[in-house]
């Protein structure tokens, strides 16, 4: 049986008197591609950034109920080793404007004050680049400014950045939603690789790329999750009447 | 809660209002499955009367209008493809489309029986004995295979799997018929040897209408899949239905 690797049991999140998350219970099982979909404002994109904390950074917000990484309560860890643990890389590539590809990789790193010694760093640089599908691209312009690289690259560039810091899951909010076709595809490709070593989910808004992408889909609606289930299940027949009107472009 | 497809069923009057265009698409397809059904039937029932009055013009009728019935075919696979192709349904409309496209060859064989009915006609020298065909239940056969055709198309229609599968069981009764069929043609060749021709004729006959009872099962099967997205293919009895 697939163990869990993030659970969450009666979650709510609220910005203000806004209640954007409403009693969300949820197990995530390790090493799968997990979809998170829903029309905008559903609450998927709070739900992913309260899975590592990162809707505590706008001020009035508050959450509920218990989410979980390897059964610890997340809010019971300090934030950045919750981040060490669960990376994210958001929707626009934002490799670091002022460094190199090398320094962006390893930004996690020297940001943390982690002292690692030069051969490690090259290591941890390679492995990265390489587990991003990137290593060939850029081996030999390790040094020019991540900004340089195509839109895709960036985006393989930050999923290196993430890998770095040997993550559980990784956090995608709509990680390809500002690339073209083919840098989405090389990043949807790199998808499956990655979740042999790592948890993904992905909040997309693109139905083709949750059901190409994942294993498990999750659709989100007015704060709350409506249903949770395979993939396939979830695209050829859903077991909820609004699941089945969101994917087939009949919501009204 | 499942969608029911708003139909109108004249040519052109399909109801586009408050749709989206994929909903137009395969309200579309629905109808013109809908036109090729009826064609369908009424080859059925037109190679029943070229039969029952020997007439050979009727039968070549049918003939002619069983490229329509391919042409159908072929319209609604390529329908299907570019729906596919250009919107990547999902759900209860792919479903749709699966089914869609199996009903499709299912009728485009039930034409394709009728055709063979009415090429028998053509080729026949004489007229049948309508006694000979009571006697064989041909013709009681025939009426239940078209009486089946007729009541999967309103299952279809309606998206009512009830009725769908009330189709199961009909079935039985056109494979008692059917397995019966050698021995009673038997006995009646026995009693009547000049007849041997015109009732291996309608042995042959039987044995298609037959087919067009599986056929309908099969289609039920299709409307039950894309309505309730359950799977009763390869079922060992009627009864697990």
């Amino acid at each position: 049986m697939e163990s869990t690797v993030v659970s969450s049991k009666n979650f709510n999140a609220y910005f203000g008197d806004n209640h954007v998350v409403k009693n969300v219970t949820i197990d995530i099982p390790r090493n799968n591609a997990i979809a998170v979909m829903g029309p905008s404002g559903c609450g998927k994109t709070t739900f992913l950034r309260c899975i590592n904390r990162m809707h505590e950074l706008i001020p009035g917000t508050k959450t509920e109920g218990t989410l979980c990484l390897d059964g610890e309560d997340v809010y019971n860890m300090n934030p950045i080793y919750v981040r060490y643990k669960i990376g994210m890389v958001f929707q626009r590539p934002n490799p670091f404007p002022n460094m190199s590809i090398y320094e962006n990789v390893i930004a996690g790193y020297k940001l943390n004050g982690l002292k690692v010694p030069k051969a490690d760093q090259d290591n941890i640089v390679e492995k990265s680049l390489t587990k991003a599908a990137l290593w060939n691209e850029v081996k030999d312009s390790l040094h020019k400014k991540g900004t340089f690289l195509s839109g895709g690259q960036q985006q393989r560039l930050c999923i290196a950045r993430a890998i770095a810091m040997e993550p559980e899951v990784i956090l995608f909010d709509e990680p390809t939603s500002a690339l073209d076709p083919i840098s989405t595809a090389s990043v949807e490709n790199l998808f499956n690789e990655l979740k042999a070593n790592y948890t993904l989910i992905i909040v997309t808004h693109n139905m083709q790329q949750a059901a190409r992408v994942s294993d498990k889909t999750a659709f989100f609606y007015l704060g709350e999750l409506v249903e949770f289930d395979n993939t396939k299940q979830m695209f050829t027949a859903p077991s909820d009447p609004r699941t089945q009107n969101y994917i087939t472009g009949r919501f009204s | 809660m499942i969608r029911v497809h708003k139909i109108i069923l004249q040519e052109g009057l399909v109801n586009f209002i408050d749709m989206t265009q994929l909903e137009n698409e395969i309200s579309a397809l629905k109808a013109e499955l809908i036109r090729m059904w009826i064609l369908v039937q009424s080859q059925m029932n037109k190679a029943k009367e070229a039969m029952l009055q020997f007439d050979q013009d009727l039968a070549r009728e049918v003939l002619v209008k069983e490229k329509r019935v391919n042409s159908y075919e072929l319209s609604i696979d390529n329908n299907c493809e570019n729906i596919f192709a250009l919107y990547c349904p999902v759900a209860v409309d792919l479903r749709f489309l699966l089914a869609a496209l199996k009903i499709n060859t299912n009728l485009e064989r039930i034409g394709d029986i009728a055709a063979g009915i009415a090429r028998y006609v053509v080729e026949s020298t004489a007229n049948f004995n309508v006694s000979l065909l009571e006697k064989s239940q041909l013709l009681r056969i025939y009426e239940e295979s078209v009486n089946i055709l007729i009541d999967t198309r309103a299952a279809f229609e309606k998206e009512d799997t009830t009725l769908a599968r009330s189709i199961f069981k009909r079935d039985e009764v056109l494979d008692q018929i059917n397995i019966a069929a050698p021995e009673s043609i038997a006995e009646l060749i026995k009693e009547d040897p000049r007849s041997t021709n015109e009732l291996l004729y309608i042995l042959s006959i039987i044995r298609k209408l037959e087919r067009v009872g599986d056929q309908c099962m099969n289609i039920a099967e299709e409307i039950i899949f894309y309505v309730e997205a359950k799977i009763l293919k390869h079922q060992e009895t009627s009864s697990n239905k």
